[in-house]
């Protein structure tokens, strides 16, 4: 042991400048916030709960392409499909197991039509498995309800595409 | 023998009078250790339950009381069961000394100082034990620990406690703190508060000598198989010696109930609140070390509290001795 370290142990002086620094950092501003009662910002690029998006008029985005079950990393969606009347092609089921889903976004990039997207909800724990396999009418239902922060954030995020 | 029960009746409310506000201080304090402990680190800490989170411990506690008390099968029942009630009792019963202002004090005996000693030194059978009737490895290892580093820390707390004791002349602790009106003994003693604060830390098992349930490896010591009420006791028991230690300190070495200097609006203060502002400002810097410092290995503490905080506060027993001696200042009691 050298000298200055003897007369820093001796008289405590890294200690009293670790105190010094505890009571200048407690009155600092604390990093975190106080999570139900606020929200901290989110990137429009957020993966979050999938969500089945429609055109203004009201008809859905899905062509039945299977693209996104395709390239499901996680093999979590299932699609089937049929020919409706008019002759387009549009899904009879689309399940999405979000048990199985790794929220890598492959799905919402794979798209042609923008249908299937994931939006910037994160909070939809449920108190039952069940409840976590979505169905076509779950996530049409996810899409009517998220669709003016979808269309934002697919705006905002073009120019970056 | 009515007469007798309303002796009796008078005791009680006198218990009672002491022993309340110290468990609603305890619930206090660990809010306020938790507090701070975020503040630190930049998190909030409680803040949910009651105004500023002031309630969380009372949650945790009705918590606690309606939690499964689980008593494992290999376990020596009685003992497991006496541990906490021991460390919890032994905690609050030391507080009958302790003076609040001159004659706010349960019991005004003669060797208070001697008193408080020993019953904060029978703490430790409590978590042996806890430890031992357990009949687990990590709560016997963590027993081990904490009995070897309590002795270890309170042979230097005795000396310095001599220390104190030869500057007054008296053990009662009324006496210790009204010798203590022209120059509270922090400043002579200074070193000796040092040593005595972080023996303290020590005794009360806080960081950074949080050995005995250190959870990275005892996951949590002596406590590791309590569980519900039993282990609401034995971390009431916990804060309430740590704030014993605070009120220890604050007679020893600041000056007990007086105020800071003797002048004209700081001697209105009633006495008991400049008592509580002391304990107070002793367990924040308590509060406030848990947060910077890192845990002791086990042989650096040992060689802390022998080789290094038993010759100091000898060293400093003999000069203290020696100065009062040559300086002719050494008091003349009634004894």
């Amino acid at each position: 042991m050298n000298l200055s370290r003897i007369f820093k142990t001796i008289f405590l002086v890294e200690f009293i400048l670790g105190l010094y620094l505890a009571i200048k950092e407690l009155f600092k501003k604390s990093k975190t916030i106080n999570y139900p009662f606020e929200k901290g910002p989110i990137s429009p690029r957020m993966r979050g709960e999938h969500a089945l998006r429609r055109y203004p008029s009201g008809e859905e985005r899905c062509i039945a392409c299977k693209l996104c079950e395709a390239v499901c990393p996680a093999q979590a969606i299932t699609i089937e499909s049929t020919e409706r009347a008019d002759g387009s092609r549009k899904t009879t089921r689309y399940d999405i197991d979000m048990l199985k889903c790794i929220y890598c976004g492959l799905c919402q990039e794979s798209c042609p039509v923008d249908a299937i997207v994931q939006g910037p909800n994160f909070e939809f724990a449920t108190e039952t498995r069940e409840e976590l396999y979505y169905n076509k009418e779950k996530l049409l239902e996810n899409g009517d309800r998220w669709e003016s922060v979808l269309a934002k954030n697919i705006k905002l995020d073009k120019p970056y595409r | 023998m009515l007469e007798y029960f309303e002796i009796l009746g008078q005791e009680v409310y006198k218990v009672l009078f002491l022993l309340v506000p110290i468990l609603v201080s305890v619930a206090m304090i660990v809010w306020l250790d938790r507090r701070v402990w975020g503040l630190v680190q930049k998190r909030r800490g409680p803040n949910v339950v009651g105004p500023f989170g002031l309630f969380q411990t009372l949650a945790d506690a009705l918590k606690y009381i309606f939690k499964e008390i689980i008593i494992p099968a290999s376990a020596n029942k009685v003992v497991f069961i006496l541990a906490p009630i021991i460390t919890m009792t032994l905690a609050l019963v030391a507080w009958a000394v302790i003076p609040m202002s001159e004659d706010l004090v349960l019991s005004d005996i003669n060797v208070g100082i001697l008193y408080l000693f020993a019953v904060s030194s029978l703490g430790v059978y409590g978590i042996i034990m806890g430890g031992w009737a357990s009949n687990s490895k990590y709560p016997f290892l963590g027993a081990i620990r904490s009995a070897a580093q309590m002795v270890s820390y309170e042979v230097s707390i005795g000396i310095i406690i001599i220390n104190v004791l030869l500057c007054v002349g008296s053990l009662n602790l009324k006496d210790i703190v009204l010798a203590q009106k022209d120059l509270w003994y922090v400043i002579p003693l200074f070193p000796m508060f040092v040593v005595f604060f972080i023996s303290a830390l020590a005794e009360t098992n806080r960081p950074p000598f949080d050995l005995p349930e250190a959870e990275a490896e005892l996951v949590a010591g002596y406590q590791t198989e309590y569980s519900g009420m039993m282990y609401a006791m034995f971390w009431l028991g916990e804060y309430a010696n740590i704030l014993l230690m605070c009120a220890m300190g604050s007679i020893l070495f600041l000056g007990g109930w007086l105020p800071i200097i003797d002048i004209y609006p700081l001697n209105l203060v009633p006495a008991p609140i400049w008592m509580i502002l002391k304990i107070l400002f002793l367990f924040f810097l308590f509060a406030l070390i848990k947060a910077i410092v890192p845990r002791y290995r086990y042989d650096q503490l040992m060689r802390l509290g022998w080789k290094i905080f038993l010759p100091f506060s000898l060293i400093y027993l003999v000069l203290t001795a020696s100065f009062l001696f040559y300086f002719d200042k050494l008091p003349k009691g009634n004894f």
